[in-house]
């Protein structure tokens, strides 16, 4: 009978990723509701010594799979070893972080395994014993309940939606066999952002531009804010067709899907589509001088005036605040 | 050159969408359907490798008799053949269902790369791509931004959080398609008028012939959670208003 909550942390650079510590305690508040145990799976080499932090996060047990073979991350050799390991300890539900990785790895790893899995899930529970997953879907126009008819149940969750608290556990290290075949696929080169912002999809704080810039000089006013509240700026589809910010910034249904802390939108009117893709963020405040812009119906705090005087004026009182 | 590109019909990005009453799906009355944008980049993707490099293009769709619109879109821009798997034991297939179909139709069919978007913007799931690679036991290239061709490999883009991967796979593969990695084109005229008189292999789920029942059941669809209605924040000057914004922020909201 599949028992357990198992999660699959994912480590960067020796380091793991906040989405690995949102994991382990979404894990550990469902397990408690069953009086079961959380394991964890981590892969790579020489990353044995972040089992202690994620038994700090309310893991009971990891399974370390520390092999060569593990880094640098190739779908096909991680879901092999995850498979094995799911299916030699049976879990009645295996978590992973909605990521590019763990996007990535979760559909290859369910489909190895015949289980149904709920992608980029706002919210997993226990419903009469069976778990159910809320996700966002049409990029959040709508919402579906997900059950599974399947062991184990699959979910991946989208970061930053899932608080991550401190709940000491054993963290026990489990060592298991991490070597597989050689691979087909290889990476060649890792090319870094060298910009040193938090991608779109992990930011607390986004300041997003949108038509009303006016061109791509305008951002620099974004870019000041952002630089203060330590966030990276985003823009609408308009923006981006228009060539004035590159393809990885955009927000909405056919770019990324967001929810940060704070979205701040400046001169976006709030298309359908970029409405659907910024609409979980925690607080919204949209900056626009139509006061009839449809972005006013999202946000939480609306200034109707021209953006190219309140930005700089809000950067100064930030900067004020956070000093 | 075999080239299988996959594509959905999906509702358009500008659509309304409305829950049904009884929580069973959505209204798909008012709804105009297109073909699902991140497809289209395969599609795309697979006509310029033809034009490169010779050899055919066949698009596969799952979909109700509507979709039929969608293949017909596809050989309009240039594709040559298509496979509709079409039959109401598919109408509520989950990514499981819809891949192990797909990968039924194409195994017999000789392929040296598939294309599928990374992902439908109906459900929004993303993960038929990489479960038909798993079908068919083939590496999978997921997102990728820019694709070059090499004989018997691919050398692929493929962003992650924070930077940008390059790498190269033996062929055969399967591409998911981000944007950014081309501008599709429109069908023209001629293209539309050639497409009508192109082969279209309708197929039903026997002969098909893989499971339809459904791994992940969406049990019911919600609209999203209301948000309380916003404040306007009044002022007279734009520092006025931006003072009083930061003050809100910072004691209300406790964002910054």
């Amino acid at each position: 009978m599949a028992k357990g909550v198992m999660i699959v942390a994912e480590q960067r650079d020796g380091a793991l990723r906040k989405i690995s510590l949102e994991l382990a305690s979404t894990a550990r508040k469902l397990a408690d509701q069953t009086g079961d145990e959380v394991s964890a799976i981590l892969l790579g080499s020489g990353i044995e010594g972040l089992a202690a932090e994620l038994g700090k996060y309310g893991v009971d047990k990891v399974f370390v799979g520390d092999n060569a073979a593990m880094e640098p991350y190739i779908t096909e050799a991680h879901a092999a070893v995850v498979a094995k390991v799911v299916k030699e300890n049976d879990p009645a539900i295996l978590l992973l972080g909605a990521s590019v990785q763990g996007k990535d790895l979760s559909s290859r790893v369910a489909a190895k395994l015949a289980a149904g899995l709920a992608t980029d899930c706002t919210d997993v529970k226990l419903d009469g014993g069976n778990f159910v997953a809320i996700r966002p879907m049409y990029a959040g126009k709508c919402f579906g309940e997900i059950v599974f008819n399947s062991a184990p149940a699959i979910a991946s969750l989208r970061p930053n939606v899932f608080p991550a608290a401190e709940n000491a556990k054993a963290g026990a290290v489990v060592k298991v066999d991490a070597a597989v075949d050689a691979q087909k696929s290889k990476v060649l080169e890792v090319q870094k952002d060298t910009s040193g912002k938090v991608d779109l999809t992990e930011a607390n704080v986004i300041v997003s531009g949108g038509r009303g810039m006016k061109g791509p000089e305008g951002y620099a006013i974004l870019e000041e804010l952002a630089d203060v509240l330590k966030g990276t700026v985003g823009a609408s589809r308009a923006a981006v067709d228009a060539g004035w910010r590159p393809q990885k910034d955009q927000v909405g249904q056919t770019g990324k899907v967001v929810s940060p802390n704070l979205y701040i939108a400046c001169g976006i009117s709030g298309a359908i589509q970029h409405l659907a893709g910024m609409s979980s963020s925690k607080c919204i405040v949209a900056i626009n001088k139509d006061a009839e812009a449809p972005i006013f119906t999202k946000a939480d705090y609306g200034v109707v005036d021209d953006l190219f005087k309140v930005v700089p004026e809000l950067t100064a009182v930030c900067k004020k605040l956070v000093a | 050159m075999n080239i299988i590109a996959c594509v959905k019909q999906v509702p358009d990005t500008e659509a309304q969408i409305k829950v049904k009453a009884d929580g069973s799906g959505i209204e798909e009355g008012q709804i105009k359907w297109v073909m699902n944008p991140y497809d289209e980049f395969g599609v795309e993707e697979a006509l310029k490798l033809k034009e490169k490099n010779g050899g055919d293009v066949t698009i596969v769709c799952v979909g109700p008799a509507r979709a039929m619109e969608t293949i017909r879109t596809a050989l309009a821009m240039g594709a040559d053949k298509g496979v509709h798997i079409c039959d109401p034991a598919f109408d509520n297939a989950d990514a499981f269902v819809t891949a192990n179909a797909l990968a039924a139709v194409i195994k017999p069919l000789p392929h040296d790369i598939i294309f599928c978007g990374q992902r439908a913007i109906d459900d929004d799931s993303g993960q038929v791509g990489s479960m038909l690679a798993e079908a068919l036991g083939l590496p999978q290239l997921t997102l990728v931004t820019k694709l070059d061709f090499a004989g018997s490999s691919v050398k692929v883009i493929r962003p992650i959080e924070g930077a940008q991967l390059l790498i190269e796979t033996a062929l055969p593969c399967v591409v998911t398609c981000q944007k950014g990695l081309n501008e599709p084109r429109y069908a023209s005229l001629p293209g539309i008028m050639k497409a009508k008189k192109k082969p279209v292999d309708v197929k039903n789920a026997a002969a098909v012939g893989t499971a339809t029942d459904v791994k992940a059941k969406v049990a019911k669809t919600v609209p999203p959670p209301a948000r309380p209605p916003g404040k306007i924040i009044c002022g007279d000057e734009p520092a006025q208003k931006a003072a009083e914004l930061g003050r809100l922020l910072r004691e209300e909201a406790k964002a910054i």
